[in-house]
């Protein structure tokens, strides 16, 4: 058995005075976990919009958007929104919801604040870096969103910011100037800021578990996030190079992606013998891995909230952690199956497939996992409990095209299509949100001492759950019709007879991003006015449930708990009822047996 | 809740797999050589996906319609056997699908992108741009002239930077924004990009290859039928990228040797 | 006092100088021309017939294809689309508030070369039915680069710096032409016959440039006395390639 000395290594910083110190420059772990919340709450706001306003420009490309005019007089001038800013929402939405939102929220939000308190610690290791990498984060935003107020507009190229085009400057088109340079500075500021929290997550969980916490005996979500700061401490680390080099290329005249003889509207560029074949390779090495960053820390809160719901442990923790693992290290063999059409030498696409598909494999067991947990489960049908239901389904549903795209022969076909863009969004995008939504309704009353309403939770979700397949389902069919994504409009012969499909998924995208009102005010409502919270409202079995609801500065009220056992401890015969707690001392008798 | 949960997520499994199995939207009928072994791969590892998708959905939905009983006393019930079988379970399955999967897929993908073009290939150098396609046949000497990028002038026409002043071979090149080919010959062709990355995507075809600037990358295939498709740039380039396109007109032969004869004498 | 007194000419001046450049009062002002031809020696490039097969609804507005614009001759070896315009000589004036009209028709800018004054408005229409971008390749003047789909407003837009700009859309890179910016309100492009007539002279010396966008400028000094109109022939030394 490990038992951790933690807390006498902890640093000990007395509750912060001011207003300033207290919600701002906060160092406490909760405030700073709150904060990165608060900020992907408002980019996931913003990229929804801009969601909306791509969807209404495709299925209605010549109707002017009222209002957008003022809002935009270079990019939608009498509202109608050019190619050029279509691709500019585009590439804001897709960078703002991969790092702000699904790499912000899940991680560095909900793990900020809960994986101390999981681990009975009474901050994180180093609560300086961590604030520290809550305000690069912060400036990261501020610098992308600032490119939507400059003449040009924001970057074009994309969330993957394909070398040349994302390289050789304004040439290449509006947004390519000023609006590309803004975001390879924030892409690269935010890396520094995931390293930084990546290495504070290691070393918490490594150091200040608290007596009698081992490794073992964490809990599923803070497996998980401990394994995303791995992956991210290896992904950031290639990601921000590669920026530093794309911005040297732009502002300094380096040629590290730029190859030579290249003429951009008219001009000979002057540069010669950079390989726009390495930034993808770069890009990738971190964008792959990227995909489980955002959604590892769902599987980690999903295996943690579905057993608390089920009232049984979950099935196989142990292959549960195993398979996370499997999946981290696979996560970093699979990127070239983002480039099997991209000039790479052919042979090497098998090479990659191999593991890419490699991969379903410890995916399927988790899946199975949760899904056998579900079996003769006594489920309480609570709106976190849904999310979490929801996401088995969105990831299965998500996960199981990837067989086709695994495939180099088939990704001939569906790759660049609406296919693929059906299948990510499913897997990595609305399976996080859901991950994040169940994490919400599960800890907001951790979190502000208040419950959310049940009713709207149920509302949200049900209304989400049809939306969402009503939005991502239908491209998959479009993918396969050939539909070539990133387009601003179909002019293409063979797509006209698809728009009318377009047109349903922007009606179906319109209501399930209306459904989200619902959320947004159950969120802010239930922050301020929610009923009181009891200390373990859902009778679960962690140690952030055996403190107070909110828990005070220090987590555990200067009592450092112990722990006796795994968090797996549910249909059993307990002091309070069919669960015991972690930090519930020992009946007599009973051998101290890991989970 | 539990059994409109169950309800819910079989109506939605029903309808989505019920549309790709009637093929409602589907992919256009192909008309290359190398296209019905990439639809046979996709149908085949269609029907295993979707037999797990459903089988995924269906268990879930299942399980989640039993869990909901509220009985009295009613225990809870461990899966039977636990995680093991779970585990082998998908490691036989999914594996077993993986090496078969990869077995015929390797293979399709080799004959296509691993096996060296046909010598007897009709070969067409393509030049793509910001944001249409250039083709370029050698013309009746049979040699391409020598491509230099300061001399590309699109307001000449000269796309591939040709040198008809010095050099003699490209004078008689033929340059068209329609890619012409004879039905049933092996074509191969060379891909530059003039600026940034584009792709050449024709669905009809079956196949998709990235522009990569300072690479000539070819690609051949054989087109088995007759028939004008679309060819769309499929790799983001900028603006105009929804706009990039061109036609591929596939001929008799006959027919496209009086076409490359016609063009010639216009040089 | 003294400020109206000065205020009556000065209006004066502002009248009758937007008066002389609408033409209305040239007669009357007693103001010499030059006209001329422009052609060329030499063998010129052949025009190239422009395949507009990518956009199906351009194609199909041109019944025979229309040909390369760089290089367009005339009977009598006349040379099309020079600018031709008062280098030197000119007394300078404001910019006229008249805005020239640039039009995107069936993929082709008309007219395929525009002389304009520094500050004078430049209204870019696109009367296709599809999407074009106008990307004026400004060195002197700020560069930019726009997209006007189908039924977008007028972009409305002016130069502050003289410049010859090449002006090109991406999407089809067939559609090239010239925003000539010049300080001079006397410029002019040749028409189908190599033809031109700058009007407006008032009596002096003036040195008379022409432009093209291959062959380079020719220059030629010509004094204007009274209301006499100067024939002037212009020749440019054409290449084949």
């Amino acid at each position: 058995m490990h038992d951790t000395a933690a807390p006498a290594v902890v640093h000990h910083h007395a509750p912060p005075q001011g207003f300033l110190r207290k919600h701002v420059f906060s160092l406490d772990h909760k405030v700073i976990g709150k904060q990165y919340l608060d900020l992907a709450l408002v980019a996931v706001c913003t990229g929804m919009v801009l969601s909306w306003l791509m969807r209404l420009h495709l299925a209605w490309p010549t109707q002017p958007i009222p209002g957008l005019e003022k809002l935009s007089p270079n990019g939608a001038a009498g509202g109608l929104i050019t190619p050029e800013y279509y691709l500019s929402l585009m590439t804001m939405h897709g960078t703002i919801m991969v790092f702000f939102v699904l790499t912000t929220a899940p991680f560095a939000g909900f793990g900020n604040y809960f994986l101390p308190i999981q681990v009975g610690a009474q901050d994180m290791a180093f609560p300086r870096i961590n604030m520290t990498s809550f305000w690069l984060t912060f400036v990261a935003f501020l610098v992308l969103i600032a490119s939507f107020f400059i003449h040009d507009g924001p970057a074009l190229s994309g969330w993957t910011a394909y070398a040349p085009l994302s390289a050789v400057g304004k040439d290449a088109g509006p947004g390519q100037g000023l609006g590309q340079t803004l975001w390879a500075v924030s892409i690269a500021i935010f890396c520094i800021a995931q390293l930084l929290g990546s290495l504070n997550f290691i070393a918490t969980t490594l150091d200040l578990r608290t007596k009698g916490m081992s490794l073992a005996r964490m809990p599923f979500s803070t497996w998980s996030w401990f394994i995303t700061a791995v992956i991210g401490l290896i992904a950031f680390a290639v990601l921000m190079p590669a920026c530093i080099l794309l911005i040297l290329d732009r502002v300094a005249g380096t040629s590290f992606f730029i190859p030579a003889g290249l003429v951009i509207s008219d001009r000979l560029q002057p540069h010669a013998g950079g390989s726009p074949l390495l930034w993808q390779h770069l890009f990738w090495f971190f964008g792959h891995p990227e995909v489980y960053i955002a959604i590892l820390p769902g599987f980690g809160i999903v295996s943690h909230i579905l057993p608390v719901f089920a009232r049984k442990p979950l099935l196989g923790p142990r292959v549960l952690i195993g398979c996370l693992i499997a999946i981290a290290f696979l996560s970093y063999t699979v990127w070239g199956h983002h480039m099997f059409v991209s000039g790479m030498n052919p042979f090497s696409a098998v090479l990659f497939s191999v593991p890419t598909l490699v991969i379903t494999i410890p995916a399927a067991i988790v899946t199975m996992l949760w899904i056998g947990t579900i079996y003769g489960a006594k489920l309480r049908f609570t709106t976190p409990a849904l999310f979490c239901l929801g996401f088995v389904s969105v990831f299965v549903s998500g996960g199981i095209s990837g067989f086709l795209l695994a495939q180099p022969s088939i990704d001939t076909y569906l790759h660049a299509t609406y296919f693929v863009v059906g299948h990510f969004h499913f897997v990595m995008g609305v399976a996080a949100m859901f991950g994040i939504f169940a994490a919400t309704y599960f800890w907001l009353p951790k979190m502000f001492g208040r419950m959310m309403n049940e009713t709207l939770g149920k509302w949200h979700f049900w209304l989400t759950f049809i939306g969402v397949y009503c939005v991502f389902m239908p491209m998959h069919y479009l993918g396969l019709a050939g539909n070539v994504r990133r387009y601003a409009e179909f002019t293409d012969d063979y797509l006209k007879p698809l728009i009318p499909l377009h047109r349903f998924i922007t009606i179906a995208a319109l209501f399930t991003g209306a459904a989200q009102l619902i959320f947004l005010f159950n969120l802010i409502r239930s922050r301020f006015r929610g009923p009181k919270a009891p200390d373990n409202p859902w009778e679960a079995t962690s140690l952030e449930w055996s403190t107070t609801s909110p828990p005070p500065f220090d987590n555990f009220g200067g009592r450092p708990p112990v722990v006796h056992r795994g968090p797996n401890e549910y249909g059993v015969q307990g002091p309070a009822g069919d669960y015991v707690m972690q930090a519930a001392p020992e009946p007599a008798g009973r051998a101290d047996q890991p989970c | 809740m539990g059994k409109l949960f169950a309800i819910v997520l079989t109506i939605i499994t029903v309808v989505s797999t019920a549309i790709f199995v009637m093929r409602v939207w589907w992919l256009p009928a192909d008309v290359s050589a190398h296209g019905p072994w990439i639809d046979h791969q996709l149908v085949e590892t269609m029907v295993a996906a979707g037999v797990l998708f459903v089988l995924s959905q269906l268990a879930l939905a299942l399980f989640v319609w039993k869990s909901g009983d509220r009985r009295e006393g009613r225990k809870i019930t461990v899966f039977p056997g636990g995680a093991v079988p779970i585990v082998v379970l998908a490691i036989v399955l999914v594996g077993a699908e993986i090496l078969a999967l990869t077995f015929v897929g390797s293979k399709v993908w080799a004959s296509i992108y691993q096996t060296p073009p046909d010598p007897n290939s009709l070969q067409i150098d393509v030049q793509a741009e910001q944001f249409a396609f250039y083709f370029r046949y050698p013309g009746p000497d049979g040699r391409f002239g020598s491509s230099h990028p300061e001399l590309i002038n699109e307001a000449t026409e000269n796309y591939f930077g040709l040198d008809p002043a010095n050099d003699t071979t490209a004078r008689d090149d033929i340059v068209v924004p329609t890619l012409t080919i004879p039905v049933n010959r092996p074509i191969l062709l060379t891909l530059h990009a003039k600026d940034v990355n584009h792709a050449f995507y024709v669905p009809e075809l079956r196949i998709q290859q990235d522009f990569v600037p300072g690479l000539v990358i070819p690609l051949h295939f054989t087109a088995t039928e007759t028939g004008k498709h679309e060819i769309v740039c499929t790799q983001l380039c900028g603006l105009g990228h929804y706009n990039m396109r061109a036609y591929v007109e596939v001929m008799r032969q006959d027919q496209f040797d009086q076409w490359l004869k016609g063009k010639a004498a216009q040089q | 006092m003294r400020t109206r007194s000065m205020l009556i000419p000065a209006t004066a001046v502002l009248v009758l100088g937007a008066l002389a450049r609408s033409g209305v009062v040239r007669a009357a002002a007693a103001a010499g021309a030059i006209s001329g031809t422009v052609t060329y020696t030499g063998t010129p490039p052949k025009a190239k017939p422009i395949d507009m097969a990518k956009e199906p609804a351009c194609a199909q507005q041109h019944a025979t294809p229309v040909t390369t614009e760089a290089v367009v001759t005339g009977p009598g070896n006349a040379l099309r689309w020079v600018v031709v315009y008062i280098s030197a000589g000119d007394q300078g004036a404001a910019a006229s508030a008249a805005g020239v009209r640039y039009d995107q028709k069936g993929c082709q800018y008309i007219p395929h070369v525009v002389a304009l004054q520094v500050n004078q408005p430049l209204d870019i229409y696109n009367s296709d039915s599809n999407s074009h971008n106008i990307h004026p390749l400004a060195k002197v003047n700020p560069e930019w680069n726009k997209s006007q789909p189908k039924g977008a407003p007028p972009i409305h837009t002016k130069f502050e710096q003289p410049e010859f700009i090449p002006v090109k859309c991406n999407i089809h890179p067939w559609m090239h032409g010239y925003f000539v910016v010049l300080t001079t309100a006397h410029s002019t492009v040749t028409d189908e016959n190599g033809g031109f007539t700058l009007t407006g002279l008032p009596p002096g010396k003036y040195t008379v440039t022409a432009w093209h966008e291959q062959f380079g400028t020719q220059s030629q000094e010509v004094t204007i006395s009274g209301t006499e109109t100067k024939t002037i022939h212009l020749v440019f030394k054409a290449t084949p390639y």
